[in-house]
């Protein structure tokens, strides 16, 4: 039987012009092409999914999966709308296939807002294929059967599994407009659905990109400057060639790799490879970095991002100024995986298999390193131990593509902890300055923030709220073109910015005598009575995280000795508020508790929802307390996590996460809830002690805040 | 290159490693079992943990020479059918994201619950913090500790 699907399918294709049609009309509504050949035995298929003979639904998920959650999340959606028993359903991680899929990337919270309607036309096209076919098998109107698990039952019934209607169902013609469930009508959107890597994981039979591996592949290892601005001038590696295992050291670009059988030999000889380096200017340094940060503030030919009213006129007539200066270090994106790749490359085609966000970038950048049509480069991808923005950039892929190019041999190229941590793309360092005009009663009638970063571009994002609710608003910012290479970090810009602008709202709250809650709600109703200029946010979707927030948390009436702090913001296309309550032990403060209230529309797995809501907010406390990366002749003084200290167990609140599940189309969950965190728990630390935190990380700002969680 | 002999997860195995490799590539690189991850090399994440005569080792730090003689298991070995007490309590509480340190994770959990069928809250915090998370599952694991706990009993 199984033989000979594939002739059958064959003779499908070409006998019945139904089936082609059928599902291209899917395809060239999703701007995807659909190769019913490319799918080897499977019956019924497109894009997203292959129902077999059997019965045996496979969901191929495209995007990257980093821990997000979306492997699990994209199946759930085609399988809601395909509507099979979800126990038994196979899903895989589709490898790179530009034919097949569109932003097959993972970044900026987007795969879902992206997908949502394209995932569920690709199980609503299946399911109603499946029905047509059962409706012409029993001869009754279509409109008589419904489905379930798999099956689709008449109005007796009886029952046929999709199994033993896809030999039927391919023939089906689709509508250009494949009806979808109603939202009343899901069974498994929003229900607590488990990862379906978890058994693979748990058993440690799950396939990282380090763990990957082919017969005759090579280890390499690559030594890097530790100074950022440092050039390769000679290097020496007769004593590292003793070492039994070792193969080569070669240099490519301003680079040297070490080349052998297996990863220790190669870590024990890279510490004896003699290298001269040599730099052209100044290495940085933290004292350098303030120098730059301090004038740029003054003297910086800063780029206006948005002008609303007249600022100067709103100073100049303000009853009270509020001014304060934030700032944060770089950070390391350090995921649990340090940086690793395979790469196979031959004369006129590469194999690439590994960890990354951006699989056609990795792609693209191989073709041009090494000038091989991109139609010859494959990129699969393995499971990816965090990424946090990290693998959206694939310098360790072309890396890896270099050195096996080098030495004519599958290579396997892994970076050590210190390799990750000093190997740069890290979150920019970046300060920002505020300064907020009231008049007599108390009103803001002008908000300006200027923000200075080190590579890190716009640094503000200047269409957010509070701008919208203000008559006069200047934001602009500059850059400058630091040696120290960064890139996005989960919640790129607005992991430090939203945590700055909301402490710098509660310090204008404060001076106003108002509520921080209260100020938000009028600054909200302004918006949408009229709001001052563009806006990017819905008011009402923002009043309601604010509310549920303070009810859930009793805002203004905590219990005795616990001291709230309040934060919300807009974030990556999600709504987040968070309520962080702080108690003081022995004069000092000790988070308890984080409520948070998202909108990100519809949820789609409340257990997937709720694990990233908790990530987010445990990575936003351990980067806002901890996370430090200083610099010193050029190079990071933390190296691995011995100094570099990242949050652990016993340092994390209770968390409270909730969810606004109002029917609306769904957005993101990787980073939204991160934002928010650090301002919820500066302002609480404010109300519990008086003292504003105005430097990240908090541990070294201040001590009395050093042993904090 | 010497040779050694190791007994890991019931299995008698050889390999032919110079004697300050630690277990952990020899593992990885060697012996193909891949679930024991390597983190950050100096004992640090935990990523890296497997059981030495039943004790968590970090596996990083641990040469070669270190495992003679001794019963080494690795998550591969903590049960047949990825049905121990631990993985069955990880899987149910759903704790995994990105699911790279959790095989350290567990390996120290199952070791806790061995020494110690009831740990309370604070011998629990003392057991997993040593480990690092980098996508923040602490909450999670803090529940399948104690629902492995239960699990085990029955």
């Amino acid at each position: 039987m199984k033989n000979n699907r594939r002739d059958f399918l064959k003779n499908m294709l070409l006998t019945s012009g139904a089936l082609v049609v059928g599902f291209k009309t899917l395809a060239a509504e999703n701007a995807q092409i659909i190769d019913l050949n490319s799918w080897g035995d499977e019956l019924m298929s497109n894009a997203f999914l292959t129902i077999d003979s059997q019965g045996l639904v496979t969901i191929f998920s495209p995007n990257p999966e980093i821990g997000q959650g979306i492997k699990t999340a994209f199946a759930v959606i085609v399988a809601e709308e395909l509507d099979i028993d979800w126990d038994k359903v196979v899903v895989k991680q589709a490898d790179l296939d530009t034919k097949r899929f569109e932003r097959q990337l993972t970044g900026g919270s987007g795969a879902i807002k992206h997908s949502w309607e394209r995932l569920r036309k690709a199980g609503a096209a299946g399911r109603y294929a499946l029905v047509e076919a059962a409706a012409t098998k029993w001869n009754v109107s279509p409109n008589s059967l419904k489905t379930d698990k798999g099956k689709v039952i008449n109005d007796k019934g009886e029952s046929l599994s999709y199994g033993e209607l896809v030999n039927l169902a391919v023939s089906v013609t689709l509508p250009a407009d494949i009806p979808l469930k109603s939202i009343k009508d899901f069974k498994l959107i929003g229900k607590t659905i488990k990862s379906v890597d978890n058994k693979a994981v748990l058993t440690g039979k799950a396939i990282y990109g380090m763990d990957y591996k082919v017969p005759g592949m090579l280890y390499a290892q690559v030594i890097r400057s530790k100074s950022f601005g440092q050039k390769l001038v000679d290097f020496d590696a007769s004593e590292a060639l003793k070492i039994d295992g070792i193969i080569a050291v070669k240099s490519f670009g301003d680079k040297v790799a070490v080349i052998g059988r297996s990863n220790w030999p190669i870590m024990k000889a890279r510490k004896l490879v003699k290298i001269n380096w040599s730099a052209a200017k100044e290495l940085e340094s933290d004292e350098m970095h303030n120098r730059i940060f301090s004038d740029l503030m003054v003297n910086g030919k800063f780029e206006t991002r948005r002008k609303d009213g007249d600022i100067d006129q709103a100073f100049k007539d303000a009853h009270k100024i509020i001014e304060a200066e934030y700032q944060c270090p770089f950070l390391s994106h350090s995921p649990m995986e340090p940086m690793n790749f395979f790469a196979d490359v031959k004369s006129d085609s590469v194999r690439l298999v590994g960890p990354t966000q951006t699989p056609q970038s990795a792609q693209n950048q191989v073709s041009k390193l090494l000038n091989i049509p991109v139609e010859n480069i494959t990129v699969d991808l393995t499971k990816m131990g965090g990424g946090f923005g990290r693998r959206l950039n694939n310098d360790y892929a072309l890396e890896a593509a270099e050195v096996s190019a080098l030495v004519k041999a599958p290579i396997k190229l892994q970076w050590t902890r210190e390799d990750d941590m000093n190997g740069g793309i890290y979150r920019p360092a970046v300060r920002y300055k505020f300064k907020a005009s009231l008049d007599k009663a108390g009103n803001v009638t002008g908000f300006m923030l200027k923000g200075v970063g080190l590579n890190a571009g716009n640094s503000t994002r200047q269409d957010n709220f509070p701008v919208g609710a203000i008559e006069n608003v200047l934001v602009e910012s500059v850059d400058y073109k630091s040696d120290i290479s960064t890139g996005p970090w989960r919640a790129p810009i607005t992991n430090f910015l939203a945590y700055a602008e909301q402490a710098f709202i509660d310090e204008i709250a404060f001076a106003a005598g108002k509520d921080p809650v209260k100020l938000r709600l009028e600054w909200l109703k302004k918006v949408q009575d009229k709001p001052v200029g563009k806006i990017t946010y819905e008011p009402a979707r923002f009043e309601k995280v604010i509310t549920t927030a303070a009810e859930r948390a009793k805002w203004g009436n905590a219990k005795k000795g616990i001291h709230q702090g309040f934060s919300v913001y807009f974030s990556h296309n999600s709504y987040v508020a968070q309520i962080a309550e702080v108690e003081l032990k022995k004069g000092k403060p000790n988070l308890k508790k984080v409520f948070a209230v998202t909108d990100c529309g519809i949820v789609i797995n409340q257990s997937g929802a709720k694990n990233q809501i908790y990530g987010a907010i445990v990575d936003g406390l351990g980067h806002a307390m901890y996370g430090n990366l200083n610099f010193e002749n050029g190079a990071p003084k933390q190296t691995n996590f011995d100094q570099y200290r990242l949050i652990r167990f016993n340092e994390v609140p209770e968390i409270d996460a909730h969810f606004v599940d109002n029917g609306i189309d769904p957005t993101g969950l990787g980073e939204p809830a991160l934002p928010p965190t650090g301002g919820a728990l500066a302002n609480a630390i404010f109300k519990a002690t008086g003292k504003r935190i105005y430097k990240q990380p908090f541990a070294i700002e201040d001590e009395n805040v050093a042993d904090i969680l | 290159m010497p040779e050694y002999s190791l007994k890991i997860n019931g299995k008698k195995l050889k390999v032919d490693v110079s004697e300050d490799t630690p277990l952990l590539w020899v593992l990885r690189d060697h012996l193909d079992l891949t679930g024991t991850k390597y983190g950050c090399g100096i004992a640090q994440c935990g990523a890296c943990t497997i059981h030495i005569d039943g004790v968590p080792s970090r596996s990083c730090i641990s040469p070669v020479t270190l495992g003679i003689g001794k019963e080494i298991t690795t998550i591969e070995g903590l049960s047949e059918n990825g049905d121990h007490p631990v993985q069955k309590a990880w899987d149910a509480i759903d704790v995994p994201q990105c699911g790279f340190c959790q095989s350290g994770q567990m390996m120290t959990a199952s070791a806790l619950l061995k020494e110690n069928p009831n740990p309370n809250d604070e011998e629990i915090s003392m057991a997993m913090s040593a480990h690092i998370c980098r996508c923040g599952t602490y909450h999670r694991i803090s529940d399948a500790v104690k629902l492995a706990a239960k699990i085990q009993k029955q």
